[in-house]
């Protein structure tokens, strides 16, 4: 093995930081699903009846359907009824506001870096926090309500908004989408739901952060975004999760809905543990999000780092309904060790006029498998739907793959659709020429694959770029060659 | 200032230098020539500390320090420069925060404090004069769609810079018209001081028109066959290599 061999190897075991767990009293469902147990889930939300409906047929739908294997990963069978779907930090009653919330529970977000706390003082970024099936804070709202702008945990929209959640569940991401997604509608516990009304700018970033912290506990968030005509919202989403040996299943579901002139941008960093470097345990990601520009002139634009997960399924998609709509992907996904991501985007070209933009950039190290699926619909009424998309690799050391399979299918002879591909290695040259001006080979590293992901880390808001700029440097590191 | 005693270096069981022997003190410029495949560059490379080359024996000391002993980036901090043949492009990362990383790396490593944005601004435009470089190259990615001159003078720039004690220039002419020929020579010989030292690889005598060494050595086979002043370049390009091949040859 090379020096350079050596040094990716180093740098790309680093262990993961996130990897402890808190010993809180839990609130749990019995292992493993049946009827009973969507409806002990949606009892424990005190749910009214039409939600229990929508749960329980989706629950048939799931049974009837079979988990998809077309994606390039790998993973051992799931044993859906060793999974709990229930789990949820006890707390003596329900905080009405921060001063309530278990002192633990705050801390372990301190320890994440979020401070609920400081998010009271600090503007600039409202947040809801999500351990393992529940919401347990959320800041800001009485700011935020003011304006109009209703941002709570799910559970809460049900009890508080229940015409909004009815007219918008399941309106872009249908029960039946897919097996995960149905699984999800089936039993989702908790997760972020927000309307911004017409014609609000929403002045704050909103976010949610994820954390799986029980054991044996698959998380089943489900979010929903909503924003009505003349509207612009940025939402920022984090996630992570205690060390366990064992897998975690996570599946969530997000959905957007974006009317005319709205405009959401949807911003994620996910570092959910990815296993060790051996490959054992970590959190299997089968996500669903997609959002629909149902008005003209509306826009809808993800921007991902992908970093953590033992196996990541996730393609966050735009339908371009309104004319004139613009969806835009752009991604940054690492994996390192035995990680394995299949992700991209689906732009459905509805519209006249309509503009789609995908820029996504993957970075493999370790004996990692990295693969971009795209696809690019242009329907028969989308007059002139343009798609630009570029797919760049970048390999470390000789152990990885990355993968690119995009799919084209245009059905109007007006469409302009353009695609990039590269795929590059970083080289030992690259490496010494750095450390040849002094620079040590972690931040050439970092520097190097930040320069890569340069495009995508610029859409992000500044309170994500910095904190998403160290965690590129922190997977990768030990991992040059 | 650097000491090479006897040095023997291999690259995958081939032996490309085969016994060096050179002492360089602060103030001086020596040119090392030599016939393709001489053994020049890896010269340069294990210097610099590239470890594809390993040194299979002799020593190396630098400022009264085994050189051998330390890391690429240690080197670096230490005053060592290369400037590249084929200076590496690095899309995404600009000259100016590529430099800002590098140069805070030295001081941090020198227990030195880091420059802020102003004062690094402040050092560029500076050095900027200096070598004549254009602020928009600066900007742009690392190398990426340079064209040879400009990827030369990058290199002065960030030696400019990074202010080492001793310079080694790499084949720097090669790929230069005369004009580019003399920027990049004007830069070495502005940066020049009597603590300063450079050693200058180089094929052609033409770059020792504009940087003139006080010494002149001849690389053959991984040896240095012969040593002398600037005659000696001049003499090489006028009669090539093949007379010191006999020469030799008849020992």
């Amino acid at each position: 093995m090379s020096t350079d061999d050596q040094i990716l190897e180093e740098f790309t075991s680093k262990e993961y930081e996130h990897g402890w767990s808190v010993d809180f009293e839990a609130d749990e469902a019995p292992l493993g699903i049946n009827e009973d147990i969507v409806r002990f889930i949606s009892a424990k939300k005190e749910e009214p009846q039409w939600l229990l409906d929508w749960r329980l047929k989706a629950f048939a739908q799931w049974k009837q359907m079979k988990e998809p294997n077309w994606a390039n990963i790998n993973y051992p069978k799931i044993d859906y009824q060793a999974i709990r779907y229930y789990s949820a930090p006890k707390q003596d009653k329900k905080p009405k506001n921060l001063d309530e919330v278990d002192p633990e529970l705050l801390k372990t977000f301190e320890r994440l870096g979020i401070s609920l706390q400081e998010q009271k003082r600090l503007t600039g970024v409202a947040v809801d926090a999500v351990i393992d099936s529940v919401s347990v804070a959320t800041t800001f709202k009485e700011k935020l309500s003011e304006l109009g702008v209703i941002f709570c945990s799910f559970s809460e929209a049900v009890q508080e908004h229940p015409e909004l959640i009815k007219k918008y569940l399941g309106s872009v991401v249908p029960a039946n989408d897919n097996y995960f997604a149905a699984l999800n509608s089936a039993v989702f516990s908790d997760g972020s739901f927000c309307y911004i009304p017409k014609g609000v700018r929403c002045p704050m970033e909103l976010s949610t952060y994820f954390r799986i912290n029980a054991a044996n506990t698959g998380q089943f968030e489900r979010t929903l975004i909503v924003a009505d005509d003349d509207s612009y919202v940025s939402y920022l989403e984090g996630c992570t999760a205690p060390q366990r040996d064992e897998n975690q299943l996570h599946a969530a579901v997000v959905e957007i809905y974006a009317a005319k002139n709205a405009e959401v941008k949807y911003s994620t960093v996910q570092n959910w543990y990815p296993g060790d470097k051996n490959g054992k345990g970590g959190i299997f990601n089968f996500v669903t999000k997609r959002g629909i520009c149902s008005g003209d002139h509306s826009k809808i634009s993800w921007t991902q780092v992908e970093t953590g997960s033992a196996v990541t399924w996730k393609y966050p998609s735009c339908i371009l309904k309104g004319d004139h709509s613009v969806g835009e992907f752009y991604s940054v996904a690492v994996t390192n060790n035995y990680q394995q991501a299949d992700t991209g985007t689906k732009m459905v070209h509805l519209g006249k006029n309509t503009r789609s933009r995908i820029v996504s950039k993957g970075i493999s190290a370790g004996k990692s498998q990295n693969s971009y699926r795209g696809q690019v619909e242009v329907m028969k009424r989308a007059e002139n739907a343009r798609n630009f998309s570029q797919c760049d690799s970048l390999l470390m050391g000789d152990k990885c793959g990355a993968h690119t399979f995009p799919y084209i299918d245009i059905k109007n002879k007006s469409a302009q659709i353009e695609h990039e591909a590269t795929t590059s290695k970083i080289g030992e040259d690259q490496i010494f020429y750095c450390q040849q001006r002094g620079i040590d080979e972690e931040t050439a590293v970092a520097l190097i694959v930040n320069g890569f992901a340069k495009e995508v880390m610029n859409k992000l808001p500044m309170e994500f770029a910095v904190e998403a700029q160290k965690l590129l440097a922190l997977t990768l590191e030990g991992s040059v060659g | 200032m650097i000491s090479i005693k006897n040095l023997h270096a291999s690259i995958e069981d081939k032996e490309i230098l085969k016994g060096i022997n050179l002492e360089v003190k602060a103030g001086e410029v020596h040119a090392i020539m030599g016939p393709n495949g001489s053994g020049k560059s890896t010269l340069a490379s294990v210097l610099a500390g590239r470890e594809d080359y390993n040194v299979t024996s002799g020593s190396v000391t630098f400022e009264n320090e085994n050189l051998l002993a330390l890391s690429p980036e240690e080197r670096a901090q230490k005053g060592i420069f290369l400037a590249f043949q084929y200076p590496v492009e690095i899309p995404g990362v600009s000259t100016t925060n590529f430099l800002k990383t590098a140069i805070n790396q030295v001081k941090e490593a020198r227990g030195e404090k880091a420059l802020d944005a102003v004062h690094f601004l402040k050092l560029m435009k500076e050095k900027m004069k200096l070598v004549d470089i254009d602020q928009a190259l600066l900007s742009r990615s690392l190398n990426e769609g340079f064209s040879g001159g400009e990827k030369k003078r990058n290199e002065i720039f960030q030696m400019a810079m990074l202010e080492p004690k001793l310079s080694i220039l790499d084949e720097t002419d090669s790929g230069l018209d005369i004009d580019a020929l003399k920027i990049v020579a004007d830069g070495v010989n502005t940066l020049k001081t009597d603590k300063t030292a450079t050693i200058v690889v180089t094929h052609y005598q033409r770059l020792l028109d504009y940087i003139v060494p006080d010494y002149v050595h001849v690389l053959y086979k991984g040896r240095i066959v012969k040593s002398g002043d600037k005659s000696l370049a001049l003499e090489l390009e006028e009669k090539g290599y093949d007379w010191i091949k006999e020469e030799l040859a008849t020992v």
